[in-house]
């Protein structure tokens, strides 16, 4: 390349230049929406939310208790077995401190977010969710935490019907 | 099975926001790559184009609407995609088409065009997520970067300050590309350990940005490189590549599996079995500084933990002992998806025939190693070269 090619292609463009209109351009906004089938496992998933509990399946061949839960099993490729439940509690796996919203754009408060292996699953399985009552010095990898959920008649059948995770108080298990 | 090498390689400039149609700059790279090889559209055989997600440029179909550019018109041509493992898988693509014996030679092509998503494809990425388990959440794609670089820090107990090294040495190292956008002479460890949080400990000069470009390689059949007397060649001596489940709440982070088993089928395939002592030099996919180190570790080139002590110690800088990243990676010349091939295989090529100029590695090398990855942190995409 570099030692023989002399010109290299590419005419670059400044944020300005589409901004005061020196380029050229056309737009287009899609106009796409979607509703999704939760399927199988993700209907009695979502159901059980709003029991305000966590199901999972299990697999008779691996003996894993697979969470979230799915109707076959991808290590062993043969359908699950039995429903069974986990607790909602868990340890977090590992988090961020973040800044950014879902667009990228900047935010002053920042959203703690991470991954909690759940008690009852096989190990290291478990699910993403939001962590509160910590602070972002509080917060750290090891923690043991508790679904905290939202009042029976606002839950919806979503993850979001667990608030967040919050530190295990004393006493609970 | 034929043995195949790489004869040719191009790219564009990597800008934020480059004037150019996707077509325009697949043309410009497909074309430079063309006339390194002393070829002609007429002697290519086959095409692959390796693009990512249609919504970045808009269009659907994108592959097809690649096509004129790629120098596909009229020819049996496929596009591929393997997120951000696309960067080097395409070339693997291309491989099996002439080791197979179906083709001569094949024209590999790269693009990416992020600068039309307005006004940040951020909005794009963020359906790579579950649409009932994660979506809900409103998640950002840093935040998986965030999440792996937290558990690897955290298992190994690594500093912040050693992963910013990397940073530092492929934003230092793409001072020599002609096409970096991100090169720095001058950048320190402060300067990225002071830079915006963005998701903790995501900060901004821990991650390579957005951008517009294109590359181009191509690969041919030994027969055809002795019958042209082709002289600037670079064999592919191993591929791999292997995904994991997209279910990533179920795995432990701090090791990347999938690039391990990737790694081992291309190793075996190259009759590699100390890859420590057999590779010379390394350009592992870097969209973020940890990425480097963790990817070090799947590519079996360091034990589990030890790439921010090699990092530390110098040995991957371009005059260490096993260089990596010597293009500047995607930290230092530019993240345009797919056209990343253009640092990970155009890199291995320009080495190996000792055409990387004022980036070439002082001492001599044999045998390199490119590895890209994407997905939900569960694809790894390997290829092994000799010169």
């Amino acid at each position: 390349m570099t030692a023989r090619i002399s010109r290299w292609p590419g005419i670059e463009l400044r944020a300005a230049d589409l901004l005061e209109g020196k380029v050229t351009q056309t737009r287009f906004r899609p106009d796409a929406k979607y509703a999704w089938s939760a399927g199988e496992a993700m209907s009695r998933f979502l159901q059980e939310l709003q029991n305000g509990r966590f199901i999972a399946r299990t697999c008779h061949k691996c003996e894993r208790i697979l969470f979230p839960p799915r109707m076959f099993c991808e290590e062993c490729f043969r359908p699950t077995d039995e429903w069974t439940f986990i607790q909602d509690t868990g340890t977090i796996e590992t988090f961020s401190v973040s800044y950014l919203d879902t667009d990228a754009k900047r935010i002053v408060e920042p959203i703690l977010v991470g991954v909690v292996s759940l008690d009852g699953a096989s190990s290291k399985m478990g699910m993403m969710h939001y962590f509160g009552e910590m602070t972002k010095d509080e917060i750290r990898i090891g923690m043991r935490v508790k679904a905290e959920w939202k009042p029976p008649a606002d839950r919806r059948g979503s993850v979001l019907d667990i608030r967040y995770f919050r530190p295990v108080r004393e006493g609970e298990r | 099975m034929t043995k195949v090498g790489v004869i040719g390689a191009g790219m564009t400039l990597f800008r934020r926001r480059l004037q150019e149609t996707g077509k325009e700059m697949c043309f410009e790279a497909t074309k430079m790559a063309l006339d390194s090889a002393g070829l002609t559209r007429a002697d290519v055989n086959m095409v692959v184009c390796g693009t990512a997600p249609d919504a970045f440029d808009g269009v659907a179909m994108k592959g097809e609407y690649l096509l004129d550019g790629s120098g596909g018109y009229r020819k049996p041509y496929t596009r591929v995609f393997t997120g951000g493992g696309t960067g080097v898988f395409s070339t693997i693509a291309g491989w099996w088409h002439v080791a197979s014996g179906l083709a001569d030679v094949v024209l590999v092509v790269n693009e990416e065009k992020m600068s039309s998503c307005q006004p940040h494809p951020q909005s794009v990425f963020a359906n790579i997520w579950d649409p009932i388990l994660d979506r809900p959440l409103k998640p950002n794609l840093v935040w998986i970067f965030a999440m792996e670089m937290n558990r690897y820090m955290t298992v190994y107990g690594v500093k912040k300050e050693d992963i910013a090294r990397v940073a530092v040495k492929n934003k230092r190292n793409a001072v020599g590309h002609p096409c970096a956008q991100l090169a720095d002479p001058n950048i320190t460890v402060d300067d990225v350990l002071k830079s915006e949080v963005m998701a903790w400990p995501v900060q901004r000069l821990d991650i390579s940005p957005p951008s517009d470009g294109a590359s181009a390689v191509i690969l041919a059949s030994e027969d055809f490189i002795r019958k042209r007397r082709i002289k600037d060649r670079a064999w592919i001596s191993g591929v791999g590549w292997c995904i994991d489940s997209t279910m990533w709440t179920d795995r432990d982070l701090v090791f990347p599996e999938y690039v391990a088993r990737a790694a081992k089928h291309a190793y075996k395939m190259a009759k590699i079995d100390e890859p420590r002592r057999q590779i010379d030099f390394a350009e592992p996919y870097d969209p973020f500084d940890y990425k480097e180190l963790h990817h070090l570790e799947g590519l079996l080139l360091a034990d589990k933990g030890e790439a921010p002590v090699l990092t530390r110690e110098g040995v991957t800088e371009r005059d260490g002992k096993l260089p990596v990243c010597p293009s500047g990676g995607l930290l230092g010349v530019g993240n345009p998806i797919a056209a990343t091939m253009g640092m990970k295989i155009g890199e291995l090529f320009w080495q190996l025939t000792g055409q990387a100029g004022k980036r070439q590695i002082p001492h001599e090398v044999h045998t390199g190693v490119s590895q890209a990855w994407g997905d939900l942190m569960q694809y790894g995409s390997v290829v092994v070269m000799k010169g």
